[in-house]
């Protein structure tokens, strides 16, 4: 065999293995895609019942709480990327950091100090490599959060926002998480989780301009919008986190199958190069014999004589 | 007027139960609260402990709720909480193993949890 033609048949095996590959990644990533999506429909009662309830007191009563209280003049945000451990998801990371650094950008042109939080391994490497401060940081979930994931991120920064910004609080929360619009548009996108705008849970809760009844809060409102309010953060925010999944898992699905579109193409490619250096070889052979055979004929002809 | 409510126990990943219900018993930060169809509206913060569900067939079911909200409107119920576990999910003995291991590493909250799910077990019964 010549040297061109195993150069070629060669490519065509380390191309093919890397093929089989990426179609296990994509089939994996499919299934995963599935699984996201149920968990994030199991958890939408829960959401839906929240938020009622937090409408309920909130328009109910007129109740004051840091979460839902502006500041006058907030200093210090604190914003949440939500990214993921793993990458091999096209451009999902990078759309996530991206949006997270013009919001980042647009926080500090209006005079407010950013503390960032992050989750997954991705976006910790991108502001490590760069040197930026990440206040708190949590890997390891990122495919399949859980409730407690979600606890777990919300505890610290439900206390950074009920402290005064002066003692290190903060009085804004903003969330950057990648939407889960279908399995081929995933935005990402940046929200103000806190403080709460009432007026704007209230049109999520009823869009029909339906009417709320008068509750009868147990034991006071104070005391159940200070239970609610944190359940109600933690809710969006396992929301926020189940969405990133599900929107990493089919960012994962669509790369790793575009990779193995790509593989299929190089691989008929490099077949028909192999095709034609083998051909290319026949030829040659068959010329190099006619050759030496007509020779050798010539030859003979000529010691006849 | 109706003679049942209904009834959505939701965890914060799952819904763990729902259904036609004549009372509801459920134990809030201020008490013991029984809900039965035509209560007022209310909204009440749930404290760790058992929720007795007397459905309309007669029987009834029993949840281990940990912490949460009781909201009610229109012979609507909901229960929220975070982590809430019907009696017959929970496995009796391992809470017993639970409860006996909390106690002995003086975790005040294990020891409170495995006390729930062993109340709301035995209440079943």
């Amino acid at each position: 065999m010549g040297a061109q033609l195993r150069v070629y048949k060669r490519r065509i095996r380390s191309v093919s293995a890397t093929k089989k590959i990426t179609k296990a990644m994509e089939m994996i990533a499919a299934s995963r895609v599935v699984k996201a999506q149920r968990k994030v429909a199991a958890s939408t009662p829960y959401a839906q019942e929240l938020t009622r309830a937090v409408t309920a007191v909130g328009t109910g009563s007129n109740t004051k709480h840091p979460l839902t209280t502006e500041a006058e003049n907030p200093a210090r945000a604190a914003v949440l990327l939500l990214s993921s451990d793993r990458g091999l998801a096209g451009a999902f990371n990078s759309n996530a950091i991206k949006a997270a650094e013009q919001l980042t950008e647009r926080l500090e042109r209006e005079g407010k100090q950013v503390d960032t939080y992050i989750v997954g391994r991705r976006g910790v490497a991108h502001y490590n490599f760069r040197e930026r401060k990440v206040t708190e940081s949590w890997t390891g979930f990122t495919d399949e959060p859980s409730y407690a994931d979600a606890k777990k991120v919300a505890a610290p920064l439900i206390e950074a926002i009920e402290k005064d910004s002066a003692d290190g609080g903060v009085d804004e929360l903003h969330i950057v998480y990648t939407e889960f619009v279908s399995m081929m548009t995933q935005t990402a996108l940046d929200a103000r989780l806190l403080p709460l705008r009432l007026e704007e849970v209230a049109e999520e809760a009823k869009p029909k301009g339906e009417l709320l009844p008068l509750y009868d809060f147990e034991p006071s409102a104070e005391d159940v919008l200070d239970a609610l309010l944190p359940r109600y953060v933690e809710s969006r925010i396992y929301n926020a986190l189940l969405q990133s999944a599900a929107s990493k898992h089919a960012a994962t699905r669509r790369a790793m199958k575009s990779a193995t579109d790509n593989a299929g193409e190089l691989i008929e490619s490099l077949t028909r190069l192999a095709n034609q250096a083998r051909q290319a070889e026949i030829t040659q052979e068959i010329s190099e014999i006619v050759g030496g055979a007509s020779a050798l004929a010539d030859a003979t002809a000529g010691s006849d004589k | 007027m109706a003679a049942e409510l209904h009834v959505a126990l939701v965890a914060a990943d799952r819904e763990v139960w729902s259904g036609e219900a004549t009372l509801v018993v459920a134990r809030t930060t201020s008490g013991d609260i029984g809900v039965m169809p035509g209560h007022q509206p209310l909204l009440g913060v749930l404290e760790s402990g058992p929720v007795t569900i007397r459905t309309s067939d007669g029987g009834t079911v029993v949840a281990a709720v940990h912490g949460g909200f009781i909201s009610f409107a229109d012979d609507k119920l909901s229960l929220l909480a975070e982590v809430a576990e019907l009696s017959d999910e929970i496995d009796v003995q391992r809470v017993e193993r639970e409860l006996e291991r909390a106690k002995a590493e003086d975790d005040a909250e294990a020891e409170r949890r495995a006390d729930v799910r062993l109340r709301a077990a035995t209440a079943a019964r």
